[in-house]
């Protein structure tokens, strides 16, 4: 019997203009309540846009902006700074070109960030046409070797190998490790990288290089960690679990301040051992207990199926876990990861207490630099809240997008 | 078959097997011997060991007691032995178990490339031939949760078999099928009987079992209740329970 039956398709959702008369002025009451809190909205929005446009007094972030960036770095040495964040972009466009999909957010993201620092439509001394021509420059790197990147198709292997060398290269340019980089010209000994130390290190900069450096570390360490604690070894079984647990019932700041002053102790007497070294050693352990937790869940939501399925053709257990589990894991836990990742993110902060003075360092040593900024505290604050939120809104956007871009909760 | 090849070693080799789960005694003294091109049919009431049983042979389960000797290699804790049986025993699962963050064409080519060593366009080849061979080369680019049921253990069996095994092994394939399905997935496992190929099957597809088993065995509580041939099984049983299972599964 042939199908006969042309039902219409139940009726599409309403449009914007119709939702609104449906929902917001269906009835008298209805209507006058949506103008009421219409009216509260945007008197409030209303004072925001007038306090930030003419009554705020943003003197001191306009006055000292470079501050908030990286703090004392000598200034005449910020080209290594440059050159580290150019590294990082032609190299985020090259991965896009390659990975695509994988990467496309966050290439994106970046380049964005940079591109409407470089065009905001107001004056402001250090945004000099220079530093803004700088800024687009690395956004066309990134497109550049985007292009690059699609047009030669080489393997990821290559892709990351260059990510490590890049990864050494900025430690070399920017790290304090590094006396007085030098070499011989004709005989006069010319210093190529003067010695930067830490305790001018400051403002964004330290920010990101702790919370870039505690993610980098701290993900291979909760891995290991996360398969020590399901393994069936009992001494790496314990460790693990003890690792996790003790790192776990100990708050971040007490870490932090045990770092800086119990691990003076039983280093040998006049070894000296770098403060930043210490706050991203104890940033890194903090969060490999939390991400051994956070990976574990994903490695047990993985059904026993795919296990028995993976040894049935053979394989060892490395390739089983490479290949099959934590593959699959790791899709599972990335919005978990994520949350973790941005809470490290603003963690940083604590490093304040060591003396560190990382973005909400600066912000307080440039409140307290005259009794006048004193009384634009809020305004300080105000700004910093606004560089963490559009950074941390950052990396979710683009995990979400990756989220997207790997078919997690498809497939 | 197995009056003809008497002179010759059988490939699987099972001596009195024992296997508990905790205070359970899963295998009680189970003695088998296949042989090469055998197709053997496994069959008996749920609990009654044969998936157990067939797990034991690539170890996905550890027998406890008894001996298992596979292609010539004895199952022991050494696990070198163990990856090589599991190389030479290709096994379907129940629910398919298919990489779910692979395509198809990377699910079958994984373990060649991974395990054998393959060079990555020898591992595809084999791996298209093989998806023709199961009916669905025009799914290779796809992922697992596009396909139905039927298509991803014809995948599954296809990912078994480019591992260019020896042995079968095949637990419940079709126990998780809609009924139009089961028969795309036995058409493909009556053709790969008629190649050859050493299988063992658990399964209640008596229809299978009659157009291609060599002999059948009837488990029950752990033991071997009866085997042999097809005919002797559906004609004859000699033992009040196969009788009673066969009238059961045989009155649907």
């Amino acid at each position: 019997m042939a199908i006969t039956n042309h039902s219409q398709p139940p009726p599409r959702p309403p449009g914007p203009i119709q939702w609104v008369l449906k929902n917001l002025f269906n009835s008298w009451y209805n209507t006058i309540l949506t103008i009421i809190s219409l009216g509260i909205i945007g008197v409030l929005l209303y004072a925001l846009i007038q306090w930030i446009l003419f009554f705020a007094d943003w003197s001191p972030v306009t006055e000292f902006p470079l501050l908030f960036m990286v703090g004392q770095y000598p200034r005449d040495q910020l080209w290594r700074v440059g050159i580290s964040v150019s590294i990082i972009s032609v190299l985020m466009g090259l991965s896009w070109g390659i990975w695509r999909g994988l990467i496309q957010s966050f290439a994106i993201t970046f380049g964005g960030l940079l591109g409407i620092v470089a065009l905001i439509p107001v004056q402001m001394d250090f945004l000099t046409v220079e530093v803004r021509l700088l800024l687009l420059m690395n956004v066309g790197c990134i497109l550049l070797s985007y292009w690059i990147g699609r047009v030669i198709k080489t393997s990821g292997l290559y892709v990351s190998i260059a990510w490590a060398i890049a990864i050494l290269l900025i430690v070399l340019l920017i790290l304090p490790g590094l006396n007085n980089f030098s070499i011989n010209i004709s005989g006069n000994e010319v210093i190529i990288l003067p010695h930067v130390p830490t305790t001018v290190w400051g403002g964004l900069m330290v920010t990101i290089l702790l919370s870039a450096g505690g993610i980098i570390l701290s993900f291979p360490i909760g891995v290991l960690l996360a398969f020590g604690r399901r393994s069936t070894l009992p001494v790496v079984k314990i460790f693990s679990t003890f690792f996790i647990e003790t790192i776990r019932g100990v708050p971040l700041i007490t870490i932090l301040f045990m770092f800086s002053l119990i691990l003076q102790v039983f280093l040998p007497i006049g070894s000296r051992f770098d403060r930043l070294l210490r706050a991203l050693i104890g940033i890194t352990i903090f969060s490999a207990a939390y991400m051994a937790e956070n990976i574990r869940g994903g490695l047990q939501a993985i059904p026993l199926g795919q296990e028995e399925a993976a040894k049935a053709v053979g394989m060892n257990s490395l390739q089983i876990n490479t290949l099959i589990i934590l593959p699959q894991a790791l899709r599972l836990v990335i919005p978990t990861i994520v949350g973790q990742f941005i809470s490290l993110f603003k963690d940083t902060t604590l490093v304040i207490i060591l003396g560190i003075n990382e973005l909400l360092g600066i912000g307080r040593s440039v409140i307290n630099t005259s009794p006048e900024f004193v009384q634009l505290q809020l305004e300080v604050y105000a700004f910093i809240a606004l560089l963490f939120w559009i950074i941390s809104y950052a990396m979710s956007y683009s995990a979400s997008q990756l989220e997207t871009a790997l078919g997690v909760g498809k497939r | 078959m197995s009056d003809q090849n008497t002179n010759e070693q059988p490939i699987i080799i099972c001596r009195d097997v024992n296997k508990w789960f905790d205070d359970f005694q899963a295998l009680r003294g189970i003695s088998m011997d296949v042989y090469k091109g055998e197709v053997v049919v496994i069959f008996g009431p749920s609990g009654s060991g044969k998936s157990t049983f067939i797990r034991c042979i690539n170890r996905l389960e550890e027998h406890q007691q008894g001996t298992i000797i596979v292609d010539g290699i004895e199952l022991s804790h050494d696990t070198r032995n163990v990856e090589k049986v599991r190389m030479e025993t290709g096994m379907v699962f129940q629910l398919f178990n298919l990489f779910p963050h692979k395509t198809v064409l990377e699910n079958i080519t994984l373990a060649p490339i991974r395990v054998r060593k393959w060079p990555k366009k020898k591992a595809e080849e084999i791996a298209m031939q093989l998806l023709e061979r199961v009916g669905i080369p025009e799914q290779a680019e796809k992922f697992p949760a596009a396909l139905s049921g039927g298509q991803q253990q014809r995948v599954a069996i296809a990912r078994a078999l480019a591992m260019q095994p020896k042995i079968m092994l095949f637990d419940e394939p079709t126990s998780a099928l809609d009924p139009e399905m089961i028969k795309e997935v036995l058409d493909v496992m009556i053709e790969l009987a008629k190649s050859g190929m050493t299988m063992l099957v658990v399964t209640h597809e008596m229809g299978f079992a009659k157009s291609v088993a060599d002999r059948m065995f009837f488990f029950d509580a752990g033991l071997i209740v009866e085997g042999g041939t097809p005919e002797q099984i559906f004609t004859n049983p000699q033992e009040d329970r196969t009788k009673k299972f066969l009238a059961q599964i045989l009155t649907h």
